[in-house]
Formats: C-alpha cells, structure tokens, sequence
C-alpha cells in the first residue's frame, strides 16, 4: 500500500510540471495580453508595463521563471488583475471559500443522495421510490444557475430569510443557499447512482442467501449490501468532491461569495497569467490527490482489489 | 496673457465650511431637510475594483471609490461644474500654458500629515514613472504636461516633468500646448496626490486598508477582495463636518438580475446598469427610484479603412448607405429601452460646452433616409456585398448586431456575417484591423468634446477604423490652442458625416435604481462622477 502511494505520488510530479507548461503554453497562445486595452497604449507605456512584469522577455525564460519559482520558492507572482494582491493572498482569501461550502455541499449531497438512492432501492416500486426518481429527476433538470436566482427571489426578496449574497467570513445564513444550490443536481446524481447499484446488489446471489438465512432486512443492507453497492458511488464522489472544492464559477457569481471560481474567471478574461496559473495548479494537485485518496479507500472497501 | 482666476469656486467652499453646525442637529445644513439616524449607503459594484491607487487606475469601477477616499486638485458638483478640492482656485497664464493652483492649508491626509503641493509633485511624477508602470500614464500625455511623454519614453527623467511646489501651497504646472480644460483635467485619479512615506514603506501593498494614508473624505476600512469593501468617513478631512454619510459598503454583485432582487430586497441603495430592456418595467413600477440620465458614452460601428477591409468600404456612397439604412429609433426604443437617443453624430450631445452640430441626415424621417440609401448603393453599382460585423460577446451588443444586419439585408441587400468574441481576443482582432465593420463605442476620458474627436485623428490608440483624414488632424491640433474651439468640432462632425468615417448608432443612457431616501445624486454629471460626501439619507415618517 505504501509503496504504492508512493509510487502515484513520484508519477503526480511529471503529471505537474506537464499541466503547468501546457497551461502556460495555451494561456499564452490566446489572443490578447493582461495589458490590452480599448485605446491602444502608447508603444512606451507598453514597454515599462511588460518589462515591470517580465513579460519582455522570451517566450522560455518567462516559463523557466515561472517554473522555477513555483518548485524552488514557491512563489506564484503577483496578480496583474489586482495591484495590491499576490496570487497567494487570492488563494489564502479564495480558497477557504470555496473549501467551505464546496465541503458543506458535498456533505449535504452525499448524505442525502445516499440515504435516498438507499431508501428508493430497498422500498423498489413503492411510493417512496417514486417520490425519489422524481425528486431526482427534478432536481437534476434543474441546474445550480436556475436555481440559485430562484432561491434568492424565495428566501431573500419573498420571506426575508437569508441575504441574498455574500460571505461575511462563512456565517451560515450566507452559506445556506449557496451549498442547496451546488448540492442539489450532484445530490441527484449520487442518488439515482446510488439506487440503481443497490438494486443490483440486491438482487444478487449473495444477498438472497443472507436473507433465506433470515437476517432482518436492515441488518442486511448495512452489513452486507452497502458496501458493494457504494462502489461505483465512491468512484464518483472522489472527482465531485474535488469539483466542489476547486470552484464553482456560477455559486460565486450568483451569490457573491468571493470563492476561487470567480478569481479564475476573472482571470481568465483578464488575461491574469498568474492567477490562471496558480489556481489551475491548485487545482490539479487536488485532483491528483483525491483521485488517490479514492483509489485507497476502494482497495479498503474492496478486499478484491489490491494495490 | 491670458490671466483668469476663479474666485467664486472659494466662494462656494467657504459658504459650506461656516454653515457646518446646523447639520449637528439633524437636519441638511443647506437644504434643512431632516436627516436619517441611518447614514450608510450600500451600493452595488458589476466586478471588483483592480486598484485603489490613483496612479494605477484605469477603471470606472476603482474611480468611484478612489475620488471618495482621495482628493484631487478641482471635484466635479452635480452639474459637473468645478468646484475646489484641495486647490481652493487656480490661475491660468502665459497663454494657458501655465497653470498655478493654491491649496487650501487645512487638507490633512488620513494619518494627520498636510496636504501640500509636494504631494502632488510626487504622485504625477509617479505617473509617468517608467518604474510605476502606469498603464494610464498616458493621461498625462494628454494633458500635454511637459515632458511628460519623454518621461513614458525613458528619455527623460521623472523629475523634469513640467510640475513644481513653488511652496508649500502653491502649486505650478508648464504645458507644452496651451489646454483651456486643463483644470477640468484634475478632476481624474491618475492627477491626485499622493502619500510618499506610505508608498515607500509598503509598496504595491500600500492600498490595503492597514496600509493606506488617503485625503479624501471617506477612508478605506475593509476590503475581502471579490466580495465587499467598506469606506468610512474620515474625521481628518478638510470638510468633514459638512460629510453626512457615515459608511459606504460597496458589494461585488457580478449577475445584474441577482443584484436586482437584492436591490428590491432592500439590501442594496443603489445600483446602475440595469439588466438590458428591464428599464420601462422598472419605471413603471419604481417611478421614484428607476431613473435614467445622459452618459457621456457613444456607440458606433467602425468602418475599416485599411486594406484588410471590404474594398466596397472605400467608396462614401457605399458607408452612407450602410449608416442610413440603420433605423436609430428602432435600436433605442425597441431594443435598448433605457433612455438612450439615436446618433447621428459622434460626440455625446450632453458633452460640457458641446453645440450640437446640424447633420442633414440627422433631421430627416427613416423612409427618406431609406430611400436615399437605396439611391446612394445603386449609385455606387455594388453588388452581392457581404459584410463581416464584429462585436464583443454580450446580449445587447448581439441584438443591435442582429436587427443591423436584418435592415442592411432588408433594404440593401448586404449580406452580414456576425462574429462575435470575448473581450481580450475582440480588442486585438479589432486593432489588428480583422473586421469590414466593427462595434465601437468610446466613453469621454473628461468632459469636453476632444475626448470624443481625438479618436477619428490619424494616431488615436482607439481609431481602429484606421480612419485619416488631414483636415480633421488640423483642426482637432488646431482646438487645442484655442479658446473657442466649438467652430472647429461643427467642422469636424460636419466631415465626419460627409464622409461617413463612422456609423454613429446611440449615445449612451445610464439607467440605474436609488433608494428614493437619498438625495444629492448628481442627476447632471454626464460623467456620472457621484462624490459620497454629497449624498444624504433623509428621514421619511
């Protein structure tokens, strides 16, 4: 097992280097420069601005720069969008954001969707099963941008729950329309997943066997059945999770939370290289983490599986 | 010599500062209108600011808050009028080539220090810094201060740029071109003052809110970037006893519709750029709140003149045609909604000592200058002519694209080809003069016509028509020297008609909501340039 974290974790390394030069590569090859403006600057002030931020010199010095100060200093460079900001302090700022309701979110959609998929699976056909597919299904039609501005109509301008935006260091009446609205369509997913490979396991052999035996049906499920049927769930999880926590572009413009989804999409649009890059960095390393956290805890659930 | 002083600009200052104690007891000191007990203002911004340093700035969004936090020379009042700032008047000589400003003795920064003429010495040479890296130091190039373009250049060295504390207080500045709207010019962030020590000792850091030392009325207290900042007044302001809004919140709201909802929620005062065509909606239900003023903004399409555009754009007849056929009243009543007048010449009609010129096709009724444009393209014997129409990626830019084309199909027979491109990617395919007609629009730098005229010179950054004309680039140099420029700018309007240089589409509206208990918004600046120091809530029962 150790050995074979630590083999992942030699790969994830190359697997790094390569984002950050396709990223750069690309992030570079788009038409336009942090510096373009309407009325087209004098040739002069151009000049002082790309020297100021390096972007004066060749195309392979600046990505040596970049590398380089990224593994040996960890520095990431200053934003070009704000002047008063690292790509660090957007992080700092930005990313606890986004932890904290992608986490919350996640949690909410796990539980819930699970829970459902379960109850559906076990009570196959009855009312309850109905009321879950639809419930699903309608939550998955419903996308997290319909959503949020229906939420803030209902509980902020129609009941005056909660306010409407805002983050206000992650107080929960500002977190609780934003973790609905990302939760709702990935709670829907888990669910139907989480119905149909119950299903399945149910009717396999041997869960007949575990009940001609005359175990209760409860005993049953969680002992016997739940952890083979949250399989291909868990497979799922692990990149929702990571996708919950990176960003998410429409919670952040909907809600104002000022998450690392909105950074990146202004930066995108601002032409911010180093923002683009450090947030695609962060991302990346995220992924390859979780996507091995997931492979472990599969080898845990499942004896069959050796790493 | 040419020697003029602007005594009532004291005048005014002087009236407010002895009328100050009324305002202790609840009530406007000028007006006598009761006052709310709550003085926080919260107001909606589209995206963060990029900076609060004045030098540095280069957007409406980051002015707002800089021209409430910092104090230039001249402010602007509600008519857009100047009024004094920390200068307390100026004097123009040696032919408005030179210009000196008396500063008031009681302007204080945020940290107790005077506010004297050195402080501006050092901000404007800071602009045209190659080390700053301003990338509005071109606005000094603008005001013509001498030397200023070689300092950009690196020819020469900051502190040659025509800028000098005589004293303490006085503060004198050298043109290399007379400019009679110099003092106007003051009134723009990148000509503020600046704090020295703060600079030196923090660097960029220097505007975070533990940073910064500022002169303005209000100072920065928080800032989550993304999310909110709040600016409170500042108790060393040199007028802060006539400052009656306590607290200004200012929240990131990027979704217009979302920012609505909050707005009828009552947790924002203010905000502006409506959702597109909500505006006669929003009248209707909000008489007192939805309003709409002049911005000092144009729309139009831009012809390519060069090589890589249609050749058929060469020929007037065939730009005349094209210009005519485009329905203005359509486009502003039918799709834009919001107050915004059709155009048919270039410079905003609400721009300060701006006479409107006579353009013939102006005065005439659509079906005549369907008619005539129908004449003008079988005149100009094109035929099977296809268009290709750029604009940047946005709902409304996309609607005015789309009827264009249809009434160019409908009543030339041009067939348009629309493309469309994020913001970054359309500026450079648009300088780089990849388009037959491209959406432009251009909003004044500063509240005069040249603002708007420079642009359709030969060597404007923005012309990316590539548009040339030489007797337009003699007058417009020409207007620069003169004290009555108007003359001039018919001339140059008349031109640019006559040969159709641009199609000019609308001149701007801003429609926004208020709150109908806060008063003192300049309705009458075109610029929209809103100063929170003027602003109050008023009691209602």
């Amino acid at each position: 097992m150790t050995s074979f974290i630590l083999r992942r974790l030699a790969v994830a390394i190359p697997t790094i280097l390569a984002l950050i030069v396709i990223s750069f590569i690309l992030m570079y090859s788009a038409p336009g420069t942090p510096f373009t403006t309407e009325r087209a600057l004098p040739p002069e002030v151009m000049a002082n601005l790309e020297a100021k931020y390096g972007l004066d010199q060749p195309f392979l010095v600046q990505l040596w720069r970049y590398v380089s100060g990224v593994v040996f200093a960890f520095d990431f460079g200053p934003s070009f969008l704000y002047k008063d900001r690292s790509v660090a302090d957007i992080i700092r700022q930005g990313f606890p954001v986004t932890l904290t309701y992608g986490f919350w979110s996640f949690v909410v959609a796990a539980v819930v969707g699970i829970t459902l998929g379960v109850l559906a699976a076990i009570y196959h056909n009855s009312w309850l099963d109905y009321l879950a597919v639809g419930v699903t299904v309608g939550a998955q039609v419903l996308p997290n941008f319909v959503m949020a501005p229906i939420l803030v109509l209902v509980f902020t301008l129609w009941l005056g729950w909660l306010p409407g935006g805002g983050w206000q260091g992650g107080a929960w009446p500002y977190l609780v329309m934003p973790v609905i609205a990302l939760s709702t369509s990935y709670m829907a997913s888990i669910a139907r997943l989480t119905r149909s490979s119950m299903l399945e396991t149910l009717n396999a052999n041997f869960i007949r066997t575990a009940r001609a035996k005359g175990l209760p049906m409860r005993r049953v499920v969680i002992r016997h059945a739940l952890k083979p049927a949250l399989l291909p769930v868990i497979s799922y999880l692990g990149p929702t999770f990571v996708g919950m926590i990176t960003g998410s572009v429409v919670i952040d413009i909907y809600f104002s939370t000022g998450g690392i989804g909105m950074f990146l999409v202004n930066a995108a649009f601002n032409r911010d290289y180093s923002i683009i890059m450090g947030i695609t960095i962060l991302t990346g390393v995220l992924t390859i983490l979780f996507n091995l956290a997931v492979d472990v805890i599969y080898a845990w659930i499942d004896p069959k599986i050796r790493l | 010599m040419l020697t003029r002083s602007i005594l009532t600009l004291t005048a005014t200052g002087l009236f407010l500062s002895t009328a100050a104690p009324l305002f202790a007891a609840g009530t406007h000191p000028v007006t006598g209108e009761p006052l709310a007990d709550n003085q926080d203002f919260t107001y909606r911004l589209l995206d963060e600011f990029k900076t609060l340093d004045p030098q540095l700035n280069e957007e409406t969004v980051g002015f707002h808050v800089i021209r409430d936090i910092f104090e230039g020379l001249m402010n602007q009042d509600e008519n857009g009028q100047l009024v004094p700032g920390v200068a307390t008047g100026y004097e123009a000589s040696n032919g408005n080539k030179t210009y000196t400003f008396t500063l008031r003795q009681d302007a204080k920064w945020s940290n107790g220090d005077p506010v004297t003429a050195h402080d501006f010495v050092y901000g404007w040479q800071r602009a045209v810094n190659p080390e700053t890296a301003s990338p509005y130091g071109w606005y000094l190039e603008l005001t013509s201060i001498t030397n200023a373009a070689k300092i950009l250049a690196g020819e020469a060295a900051p502190d040659t740029l025509g800028v000098r504390a005589v004293d303490d207080y006085t503060l004198e500045v050298t043109l290399e071109q007379p400019l009679p709207y110099f003092p106007a010019m003051t009134t723009y962030a990148t000509l503020f003052p600046a704090h020295k020590a703060t600079i030196e000792a923090h660097g960029a850091e220097w505007t975070r809110p533990e940073n910064i030392v500022s002169n303005g009325a209000y100072k920065l207290t928080e800032h989550v970037v993304g999310e909110y900042h709040v600016r409170e007044k500042s108790d060393t302001y040199w007028d802060a006893d006539n400052v009656i809004l306590e607290k200004v919140t200012g929240l990131v709201i990027n979704d217009a519709n979302q920012a609505l909802t909050r707005y009828l929620a009552g947790e924002i005062d203010y905000m502006d750029d409506l959702p597109p065509g909500q505006f006669p909606a929003l009248k209707a239900d909000y008489p007192d709140e939805a309003t709409s003023v002049p911005r000092l903004c144009s729309y139009y399409y831009a012809f390519n003149f060069t090589d890589s555009g249609n050749p058929a754009l060469q020929d007037v007849n065939v730009r005349k045609a094209l210009s005519m056929a485009i329905d203005r009243d359509v486009i502003v009543e039918q799709v834009l909604k919001g107050g915004q007048t059709g155009a048919y010449n270039f410079a905003h009609p609400a721009t300060a000592g701006f006479t409107m010129p006579d353009i013939d096709y102006g005065t005439w009724t659509q079906a005549e200058r369907d008619a005539k444009a129908k004449e003008l393209m079988a005149e100009a014997g094109v035929d099977a002519l296809k268009l290709k129409l750029i604009y940047n990626t946005s709902e409304s830019h996309k609607q005015i694209a789309t009827v264009v084309s249809q009434m160019w199909k409908q009543k030339l027979g041009v067939e348009t080809e629309l493309a469309n491109f994020e913001w970054k990617t359309y500026l450079d395919i648009r300088g780089n003069q990849e388009f037959d007609v491209a959406r432009s629009a251009w909003c004044g730098d500063y509240n005069e016509a040249s603002t708007f005229l420079d642009l359709v010179t030969t060597t404007h950054g923005a012309n990316d028509g590539k548009y040339s004309n030489a007797r337009v680039d003699e007058l417009m140099a020409e207007s620069k020297t003169t004290d009555n420029p108007q003359p001039l700018y018919t001339e140059v309007e008349q031109i640019l008609a006559d040969e159709m240089a641009i199609a000019p589409i609308y001149h701007y509206a801003n429609t926004f909501m208020l709150k109908d208990d806060i008063e003192g918004w300049p309705l009458n600046n075109v610029e929209n340039n809103w100063y929170s120091k003027n602003h109050y809530r008023v009691a209602t029962e």
